[in-house]
């Protein structure tokens, strides 16, 4: 059973200095699969990354490979590459040199050099940048170095650390796409770290998502997108509208003197929990006919559709995605069918105001363009 | 506009450097009298032994110092900012004791009844003959010498990214590799700058050779002090010697600076 999974982490802890950065993470990662550790800056996604390419120590806990542990394997040693945030690809060298760099370590007979060199050129798409300097590169030319330069040794793991963070939107949609290609093409494990919560749903197999050293969930990217265990994840993920709410009896939800039929039991009654639903799940309906009421505070256009801020009697701001449009200071209905309501534990700890999120990218709007 | 600010320096580079320059060369090819002459410079050759010596210690001195520095260099890079600029002021301490006194200092430490030789006479060994000889030469020498080589080393290590040799850790190369295959090329240039600055001034120091040398142990330096203001007064060797002196480095200069350009000259004819 255990030849399945070709990377286990048991209970890593890791603290720098005061701040304990990693609280204990379990993860089995099967292999040929693409993982992604997903999470706001400081949730430790990176610390266990490095930990796996064994530039860090964990403080406690135990990383296993193919069945050994590999906790003081120091990173030369391991069967694992990695591809850089900021490429930290070799100045000195030329493109060929830099891929080559690794093969030349391991001595590798010329002629094998020259070819894999070139296979591997050509899999990231730079044939004929052989003798190029790394400096004269474009950045997105300089991560297909970077990728060329850790799969050249055929690794049986490939880590990547938010590899595409430097480049523009164009360019990392490509890129996100070919690398998607090239693993599943090159039959090996990634993974891979990003905030970008797109990024993370378009390309992994497995998503991981991080906060404060936590795993809070593991799933494929569609269980972690329609069944986010917690209001972070579902914050996190996409965009929510998180409400306090009440758990009268199983099947039942109250928010604001209201209640709803959902789908979920197994709550305590009365229970306190958050309820969780996503804009685009909320359907404008005539005024008369909604579940509950609001008024239309202001109206974004995001392309594909309109987002509407909708203040209801209670005081919350609603977040709605619809294709129709109505005007700011109009009364409206909404409806919200009962499936479409996921009920939460209420998380222990008072989620932070500030969330760091990737800003959607085909967001074209006055508001996304002000945060910048 | 910008001649008229650049005029004051071009009237000070004359006459402190050109001019200086201009008498050496005369006075080198000129005898007492005035009257040119080939004499001075050919008289240079009776002391090749002088001049190679002082070649061998410096040379040997520098090899000391980048040894030492190199580690220390790295180290010191790679400690966080505030501990960087301690370690940086504890290099340069010393230098801000007069070069004189330092080289004072080492002589009552390395004398026979000096304190080193106290210390080992204590747990029974010595005395040994430490001042007076080669090796105090070379200590004296690294010892004032050594914080121009951890300087530009220091410079240029700390340009380089821990994400630079992480990445050669995890494409297979251990220590020495990264050491051969990612440091030094990288580092070559502070290498080739910390080599010049601490060569040149050792090949023609006089000072440190004269009190810890002995007079045994003379260097071009100290041929050339004699020369000018020692017993042997004669300006027109001296300058023959200077002028030698200076072509030698000059010729050491052009070799180092070859090196460190060797490789943007490569990629800029590609």
């Amino acid at each position: 059973m255990a030849e399945q999974y070709i990377i286990r982490l048991k209970n890593l802890t890791k603290s720098f200095e005061d701040t304990r950065v990693l609280k204990g993470i379990d993860l089995d990662i099967r292999d040929k699969e693409f993982v992604t550790f997903l999470g706001p800056s400081g949730c430790g996604k990176t610390t266990t990354l490095r930990i796996i390419g064994g530039f860090t120590e964990p403080d406690a806990g135990d990383v296993f490979f193919e069945g050994k542990r590999i906790n003081h394997l120091p990173p030369y040693k391991r069967q694992v590459n990695t591809v850089f945030q900021r490429y930290a690809l070799f100045p000195h060298l030329d493109v060929f040199e830099n891929v080559a760099f690794g093969l030349r370590l391991t001595k590798t007979p010329e002629e094998q050099i020259q070819k894999r060199v070139a296979e591997m050129l050509g899999l990231v798409n730079l044939k004929g940048f052989q003798t190029r300097r790394v400096e004269q590169l474009s950045g997105g030319q300089q991560q297909r170095v970077a990728i060329a330069r850790a799969l050249v040794n055929h690794p049986k793991v490939l880590l990547l650390d938010e590899p595409l963070g430097a480049l523009d939107l164009k360019l990392r949609k490509e890129m996100q796409a070919e690398l998607k290609s090239i693993q599943q093409r090159m039959g090996i494990t990634f993974i891979y770290v990003t905030h970008d919560q797109e990024e993370a749903l378009t390309m992994s197999d497995t998503i991981v998502v991080m906060r404060d050293g936590e795993i809070q969930q593991i799933g494929t990217p569609q269980d972690i997108y329609n069944e986010p265990k917690n209001a972070f994840v579902a914050d996190f993920i996409g965009e929510s509208n998180i409400v306090d709410a009440v758990m009268p009896e199983d099947k039942t939800v109250t928010f604001g003197g209201k209640t709803l039929p959902c789908v979920d039991v197994g709550f305590e009654p009365g229970e306190a929990v958050d309820m969780v639903i996503r804009p685009e799940d909320l359907k404008v309906v005539p005024l008369e006919e909604g579940q509950f009421t609001g008024k239309v505070q202001r109206v974004i256009f995001k392309g594909v559709h309109y987002e509407m801020k909708v203040l209801d009697d209670t005081g919350f701001l609603w977040t709605i995605h619809s294709t129709i449009c109505e005007d700011a200071g109009q009364e409206i209905g909404m409806r919200v069918a009962p499936f479409d309501i996921h009920i939460m534990k209420k998380m222990k700890k008072r989620r932070k105001k500030s969330k760091e999120k990737a800003v959607s990218g085909e967001a074209v709007s006055k508001e996304v363009e002000g945060k910048k | 506009m910008r001649k008229a600010v650049a005029a004051p320096y071009l009237v000070w580079m004359a006459i402190f450097i050109v001019v200086p320059l201009g008498l050496i060369v005369l006075f080198a090819f000129t005898d007492s009298s005035g009257a040119f002459t080939l004499d001075n410079i050919a008289q240079v050759g009776q002391y090749a032994g002088v001049i190679w010596r002082s070649i061998l210690l410096s040379a040997i001195s520098t090899v000391i110092c980048l040894v030492l520095a190199y580690p220390l260099a790295f180290i010191i890079s790679r400690k966080q900012e505030n501990q960087q600029r301690t370690f940086l002021m504890l290099v340069m301490l010393p230098m801000w004791m007069n070069f004189l006194l330092r080289t004072y200092a080492w002589m009552t430490l390395l004398e026979k009844t000096g304190l080193i030789n106290r210390l080992l006479g204590l747990i029974g060994l010595g005395p040994f003959q430490m001042i007076n000889t080669q090796g105090a030469v070379v200590l004296g020498m690294v010892y004032n010498y050594i914080p121009y080589m951890i300087l530009p080393l220091y410079s240029v290590m700390v340009k380089i990214e821990p994400h630079i040799i992480e990445a050669a850790q995890d494409l297979g190369a251990d220590n020495i590799s990264v050491l051969w295959k990612v440091l030094i090329p990288l580092s070559k240039s502070g290498i080739v700058t910390g080599i010049t600055m601490v060569f040149v001034p050792a090949a023609s120091t006089f000072i440190i050779s004269k009190m810890l040398g002995g007079g045994t142990n003379l260097m071009v330096g100290d041929l050339i002090e004699m020369q000018f203001l020692g017993n042997a007064y004669n300006p027109n060797l001296g300058s023959a010697i200077s002028l030698l002196l200076m072509i030698l480095i000059l010729i050491c200069m052009f070799v180092m600076k070859s090196i460190d350009t060797e490789e943007e000259m490569e990629g800029m004819l590609l």
